[in-house]
């Protein structure tokens, strides 16, 4: 069994029960600041280290992003874009991608299998993968096209926000490995006024734009970025401009489920219903004498 | 098999077999479709092996139904083509569901809401195997994009509800209209309740045994 003892789950997916909580935890949050990555990998390298993964060895397609996407053994790539200002300038926008710990989290919404996901009080979204059974519903879900299901167990993984590191105190892999600083951790209100300070430093420096990405659509994230060009986030590898899940999936896991059980119960009723007012269609003795009739020729 | 004296041969035995096969297969699928449906209806995955087999073994139910039904739908398909008397006993179907046929058109092998299930039946079929495919992950992710994936999962949903309603309907008049459920179980029905409710489909019957034998 899943051992949540050190981090009180806040939701569950599947379930309709609210757990009741005695302790307040402090929302916790990771930073990641664009402006001062340099690209090393060294995040990816801890990831893999920590979580004990090993993708296999693939090919150069022609980018510095390596592997070329996430997959269930990547659970943080970073993401090199080369992109031109209005003016002509190149800017190399690197941004590490991964799972973004929404407060509103589209993955936990449209699973179908209770428990195998949950949010913890302190806002990390975590896959149990004892109760994962690999249906793909978390990948519809999810509006960053994080998860990823794997062919091996055909379970669902991505990062975990390094949930077992953070429950005894310590910060996740990929923030201890950055030497630059550009990945920090703490509780969301720290990390908040952190980026407060280095947006306006930005700004100060010409980045007008500069901001942090802390999408409102799907109730605030547990990951966040400060980006130099926060009013356009999707120049970085397509880093979604207003994130929210999708209507299709609010649809199918919203309205849907009570109207299609109330629908099917309705037509069963119509059903009992029709039988106690009309009651059962009996064929007569006078319908067995005329049939006979028919079939021995001798047509009324 | 001798058939009784004063019955007619409704479905030979390998249309019966069909029809259970397809018809055990719809029940599989329901039962594990709902369970991955509705949070509340998740321990029925127990009845497959758990949750990760329901959702391996799901999709090949509705393989083996598609194919199943396949075979039925070409051994019905001509008897279900609609005719102009059809529409007629739909506009006189408050006094059959009165159980009063008298007024209404006399009916050939299948009356109009028969075929307008097998019709159902086939669209709904084919909407949910077409839908299915694009998110049987295990073997066709790589098809379709996410946003084509959860439009396909809506549609499978909305199919899957529609096709158990329909089978809903289908099996109360089957208990409904008493002496139907032997024509699939024992393959004959009676005189009588041929003359009742197919009086169309006894007179040719009764026509062709008379010029055939």
């Amino acid at each position: 069994m899943a051992d949540f003892q050190s981090l009180d789950v806040l939701r569950r997916s599947a379930s309709t029960e609210t757990t009741p909580q005695i302790r307040a935890h402090p929302e916790v949050a990771k930073l990641i600041d664009v402006s001062r990555c340099i690209g090393c990998k060294a995040c990816q390298a801890a990831c893999m280290e920590w979580n004990d993964l090993r993708d296999d060895v693939g090919y150069f397609e022609g980018s510095y992003n390596n592997p070329g996407d996430l997959d269930p053994s990547t659970w943080t790539l970073m993401r090199f874009t080369e992109w031109e200002d209005p003016k002509g300038n190149l800017e190399w926008l690197i941004r590490k991608d991964g799972c973004m710990h929404c407060a509103e989290p589209g993955c936990l919404e449209a699973c179908p299998s209770p428990g195998a996901i949950v949010q913890y009080a302190n806002g990390i979204v975590d896959f149990i993968s004892e109760n994962c059974i690999g249906c793909g519903y978390c990948v519809k879900g999810c509006p960053f096209n994080i998860p990823r299901i794997s062919q091996a167990d055909h379970k669902a993984y991505k990062c975990t926000l390094c949930s077992d590191r953070v429950a005894v105190g310590m910060e996740p892999a990929c923030v201890k490995a950055c030497p630059t600083g550009a990945i920090l951790f703490g509780t969301k209100s720290d990390m908040t006024a952190w980026a407060g300070e280095r947006v306006e430093d930005l700004k100060s420096r010409g980045f007008d734009e500069a901001g942090l990405y802390d999408p409102a659509g799907v109730g605030g994230t547990h990951v966040m970025y400060v980006l130099h060009h926060a009013d356009t986030p999707s120049i970085y590898a397509g880093l979604p401009d207003q994130p929210s899940i999708s209507p299709v999936v609010q649809a199918w896991k919203g309205v849907m489920k009570p109207i299609a059980m109330a629908g099917l119960a309705f037509t069963a009723v119509v059903g009992f219903v029709h039988w106690m007012v009309a009651g059962p269609n009996e064929v007569q003795p006078e319908d067995e004498a005329r049939g006979r009739d028919v079939l021995n020729e001798k047509q009324p | 098999m001798r058939q009784p004296p004063g019955t007619l041969a409704r479905y030979t035995t390998v249309a019966r077999l069909n029809h259970w096969i397809t018809a055990a297969l719809l029940i599989l699928l329901a039962l594990s479709g709902m369970a991955l449906f509705h949070p509340s209806l998740f321990f029925l995955t127990n009845l497959f092996g758990g949750g990760s087999y329901t959702r391996a073994i799901h999709p090949w139910f509705g393989t083996v139904l598609l194919l199943s039904f396949a075979l039925l739908f070409i051994r019905f398909a001509r008897h279900n083509l609609w005719e102009r008397d059809d529409t007629r006993w739909i506009g006189s179907i408050r006094s059959v569901l009165a159980n009063d046929e008298e007024h209404a058109p006399e009916v050939g092998r299948y009356n109009a809401g028969q075929k307008l299930v097998f019709w159902s039946m086939t669209l709904l079929i084919l909407m949910l195997f077409a839908s299915g495919i694009v998110v049987w992950d295990t073997y066709f992710f790589p098809y379709s994009t996410i946003g084509q994936k959860r439009f396909a999962q809506l549609v499978h949903s909305v199919a899957a509800v529609a096709i158990i309603g329909i089978w809903i309907v289908h099996v109360y008049a089957a208990l409904w209209v008493r002496g139907s459920v032997q024509a699939m179980t024992r393959g004959v029905v009676s005189a009588g309740w041929s003359w009742r409710h197919h009086r169309k489909w006894l007179r040719e019957t009764a026509h062709h045994r008379a010029t055939g034998e």
